[in-house]
């Protein structure tokens, strides 16, 4: 089935099979390979994608019903070398350490922190829950965002 | 993970969904897909068809009756129930929403995907028996509309045939409602849990004791355990909990649910 999809601004046009999941789209179509497979179960919250302005699991979702969304991967948050407050704020924090889990945990964050700008300590926790890390017991990347809350 | 070669349809109204399940008997519905993409992974099932029902603006949306009932679209996520103001008309189902799993979860699940996967460790299927909502289905003959109670047929089954789709959950007016629940994790997968409301008297539901939610009525919650003990459940034995565990559980959270739901 011919798909059209926004990925971090540019229209992506290709032939996928429906089986196709999104975050093999992403990785393997289009060779954007910053968002990771953990679990492929939809536990880890590596793969997480902001579609169409929402936080989903994109091992949890086909490619095909993507098909004329806009998707928002970690290659889309830095302008260039420019990394973002946050993006900064997690070296800064040290809120990484194989950075596997980093780039779903940046986009869960980069989404809470777009709907609610000053959220309190327990909903940063309630908003990184569906986000694993096996490196950092968490505290860093809660200190993270929690740096560029207002 | 690849999934098994598989069709794709998005149709643009019920009738058409309609047609296209019936087309072909292996064809099944694709609704938030956060139950039914990991089931096609592990190749529990493996449709032929898939029929996304994200399209069907006839299956969203949440109205408030000027009496209080509340009719909610199937294809309406959690975090849209979370976050409508008709919802918190009965504010247990917004406050239950929010503890399933985690945002991502919750942005794509949504209420009809939940009571028709009847997952006997899912959320809603004892919340909805609870609080008696009424279930509306639709296939080729008409509409028909099943309460709660009887909507739960066994684990994975419901009263929705293979040609039919939930359309409609209709949910009467009414505040005293009560939700407990011992999880996996904070918002994990339930070990036990149970749902109560009072209306005259108190009904109580209990999720994953039985391949069904069982359901209790009862005058007060003094005499709530007696009665979860005289259902004699056996629930399932898992790595998680034992049966004795579990019936256990079943009564101390039956109570709970009970006690929250008549404000104590
Ligand atoms: C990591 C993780 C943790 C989870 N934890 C929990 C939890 O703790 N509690 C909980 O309750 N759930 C949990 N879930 C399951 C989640 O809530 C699912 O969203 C839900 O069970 C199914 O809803 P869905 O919209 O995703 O449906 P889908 O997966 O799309 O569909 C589920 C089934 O229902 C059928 N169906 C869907 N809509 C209709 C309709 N309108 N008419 C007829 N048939 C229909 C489909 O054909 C399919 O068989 C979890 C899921 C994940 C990935
Ligand atoms: S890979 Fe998608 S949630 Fe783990
Ligand atoms: S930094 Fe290694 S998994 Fe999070």
């Amino acid at each position: 089935m011919n798909v059209a999809v926004t990925v971090n601004g540019t229209v992506y046009e290709r032939d996928v099979e429906a089986r196709k999941l999104l975050i093999h789209f992403l990785r393997d179509d289009i060779d954007l390979t910053g968002s990771h497979i953990g679990c492929d179960t939809g536990n880890c919250g590596a793969c997480s994608v902001i579609l169409d302005g929402t936080l989903v699991k994109s091992c949890m979702v086909l490619a095909v019903q993507a098909n004329g969304s806009k998707v928002e991967t970690v290659e889309g948050l830095a302008d260039g070398e420019q990394l973002t407050a946050l993006q900064q704020a997690f070296t800064d924090h040290h809120a990484l350490q194989c950075g596997y889990c980093t780039p779903g945990m940046l986009m869960s964050a980069t989404s809470l922190l777009r709907s609610n700008p000053s959220p309190s300590d327990e909903e940063i926790r309630k908003a990184l829950q569906g986000n694993i890390c096996r490196c950092t017991g968490y505290w860093n990347i809660f200190e993270a965002v929690k740096s560029v809350a207002r | 993970m690849l999934l098994r070669e598989v069709e794709y349809v998005k149709p643009s109204s019920i009738a058409e969904a309609l047609t296209n399940l019936a087309a072909n008997d292996g064809a099944r519905a694709l609704a938030g897909g956060q139950t039914l993409i990991n089931v096609m992974k592990a190749r529990a099932a493996s449709p032929d068809v898939l029929v996304d029902l994200s399209g069907l603006e006839e299956l969203k949306g949440i109205e408030l009756g000027s009496d209080g009932t509340l009719s909610i679209g199937p294809m309406t996520t959690y975090t849209e129930l979370m976050d409508s103001a008709e919802a918190r008309a009965r504010p247990i189902l917004g406050e239950v929403c929010s503890k399933i799993a985690d945002v991502q979860v919750r942005n794509r699940g949504t209420i009809g995907g939940n009571l028709c996967a009847n997952d006997p460790t899912n959320h809603l299927p004892p919340l909805m028996a609870a609080i008696g909502a009424e279930l509306t289905i639709t296939g080729a003959g008409g509409e028909r509309t099943v309460p709660a109670s009887d909507f739960f047929l066994g684990v994975y089954m419901t009263a929705v045939g293979q040609t039919e789709l939930l359309t409609r959950i209709t949910i009467p007016a009414g505040k005293h409602d009560g939700f407990a629940a011992v999880t996996l994790g904070v918002d994990g997968t339930c070990i036990v849990n149970a749902a109560a409301s009072m209306n005259g008297s108190l009904r109580i539901a209990i999720g994953c004791v039985d391949a069904v939610p069982v359901l209790i009525e009862v005058e007060s919650p003094d005499t709530v355990r007696a009665a979860v003990r005289a259902a004699a459940l056996h629930p399932p034995d898992d790595v998680h909990a034992s049966s004795e565990y579990r019936a256990h559980l079943a009564e101390v959270l039956a109570e709970r649910a009970a006690r929250q739901a008549v404000g104590e």
